[in-house]
């Protein structure tokens, strides 16, 4: 059967996010400076609030789940930071930008290469997480949650990245630009936990919950709109 | 045919490029000089599509490059001083990545041929961290011609190149142009330019000075015409 070229398209659009997340990852798996870098720096920041809070079991559950996005997104921050980088190292991102592809596909594969990073370092974090706090953190609901904070943080922030990427303080840039931007994401994804966390009921935490879904999709739509002329010039 | 009308670009207050009009005819080889912030580079990122003109239009054997810049990236390969290659890769996989970028087929044995133009077969599973400069700038040139361009942009390619890799370089562009390709070269050398070039073009405060042939132009005469275009 004949492919229309509708599916061509996407195909290609595809192949060229693949290979873009084929690239990352071969490099990180060669290098693994990008995910030890954020393990450490997150493992740093668990120790530091665990000793520095000497906190009782119900005032520990009240400030962990902040403890918790505090940890997520200092380390995605850093992950943002170091996957643009790549990308100025000989100028590749001009290497790329001369392919024929959908420039949008940069954006796709920096992307979800940046969010399975992310996500890996979640993983790590959370069962330390859980020794050191006693907290009860693999609910279905809250993982479901910090998948989705994880999700619009790093998609804002892959955005932003590339517009930084081509300022000459890019690691100031980028917080700069992000945490602005990011901040409803971040307030939607530890109420919501809070909640989660606090054992209320599904009425109680929709609000939090449907605005977290809300945002991750006005970024989606915003950062297609938009990539192809940030990532120019 | 690359054809340029009226093609302006500032950065910020700055002119860089003024009211560029200019014709390159398939299979020439043309070569751009001037002195440094006359806007060569510019000029060359431009035709690549990799920058916007602020006014005037950029077409490709007739294909606008702003509205159409898909169909336009397919035909040029870009040689720049700037390798884009990643250093934590080998040549293979470097080689690999821009093919799939490119939607070549039969990836592998096109990817043999470009390592075997440029002498890099051998040094192919190799991290091209541990390259030389110039083993990178050939495996940068084997990726320039990865898709089988018919437009080459060479942005001054001869840098920190040493006297052997230097003359297989020259070989190389001959080889392309030969070929029937177009090539367009920015470059400070002037015996690059009598050596390799059909058309001369002397940049020199964002404007065309000169566009002529280089004909029987010798190295002696192109010194002086360019010192008397440069010290206006």
């Amino acid at each position: 059967m004949m492919k229309s070229p509708q599916d061509n398209t996407t195909t290609k659009f595809w192949q060229s996010s693949l290979a873009i997340i084929w690239k990352d990852w071969k490099i990180e798996l060669r290098k693994k400076s990008l995910l030890s870098s954020m393990l450490i720096f997150s493992l740093m920041i668990v120790l530091i609030f665990t000793f520095a809070l000497d906190l009782d079991k119900s005032a520990r559950e009240n400030v962990a789940i902040g403890i918790l996005w505090v940890t997520f997104v200092f380390a995605a921050t850093l992950g943002l930071n170091q996957t643009i980088a790549l990308e100025n190292e000989n100028s590749t991102l001009d290497g790329i930008l001369l392919s024929p592809i959908d420039q949008t596909s940069i954006l796709v594969g920096k992307f979800i290469s940046t969010f399975i990073f992310v996500t890996i370092i979640e993983a790590f974090v959370m069962p330390i997480y859980y020794i050191l706090f006693e907290i009860p953190l693999f609910s279905p609901k809250l993982i479901v949650v910090i998948l989705l904070g994880t999700f619009g943080y790093t998609l804002v922030g892959t955005l932003l990245a590339t517009i930084a990427m081509r300022t000459q303080y890019r690691e100031i840039i980028l917080p700069i630009l992000l945490f602005p931007v990011a901040t409803p994401i971040i307030i939607s994804a530890v109420q919501c936990s809070n909640k989660i966390l606090s054992g209320a009921s599904w009425n109680q935490m929709s609000g939090p919950f449907n605005l977290l879904i809300v945002y991750d999709i006005i970024f989606v739509g915003i950062a297609i709109m938009t990539f192809d002329h940030l990532i120019k010039e | 045919m690359i054809n340029l009308q009226n093609v302006s670009k500032s950065f910020g207050l700055t002119f860089v490029l003024n009211d560029i009009n200019l014709k390159i005819s398939t299979g020439q080889f043309t070569t751009i000089i001037g002195p440094n912030g006359s806007g060569k580079t510019t000029l060359l990122r431009i035709i690549s599509g990799l920058l916007t003109p602020n006014t005037g239009t950029v077409t490709i054997n007739g294909i606008n490059t702003a509205t159409h810049a898909y169909d336009t990236r397919h035909l040029i390969g870009v040689i720049s001083h700037q390798s884009f290659l990643y250093e934590n890769l080998t040549a293979f996989e470097n080689l690999l990545f821009y093919a799939r970028l490119y939607g070549i087929n039969d990836i592998n044995s096109r990817i043999k041929f470009v390592l075997d133009t440029v002498n890099l077969s051998k040094h192919q599973n190799i991290l091209i961290s541990t390259f030389s400069h110039g083993m990178k700038q050939k495996l940068s040139i084997a990726r320039s011609i990865l898709h089988n361009p018919p437009i080459i942009l060479c942005d001054e390619p001869y840098t920190g190149l040493d006297q052997n890799s230097s003359d297989n370089l020259t070989r190389l562009l001959q080889s392309i142009t030969y070929s029937g390709n177009t090539v367009v070269m920015v470059t400070h050398n002037l015996n690059k330019v009598i050596k390799l070039s059909d058309q001369l073009i002397v940049l020199h405060k964002g404007k065309i000075e000169t566009n002529e042939p280089i004909a029987d132009k010798t190295l002696e005469t192109l010194i002086k015409e360019y010192d008397e275009i440069t010290t206006r």
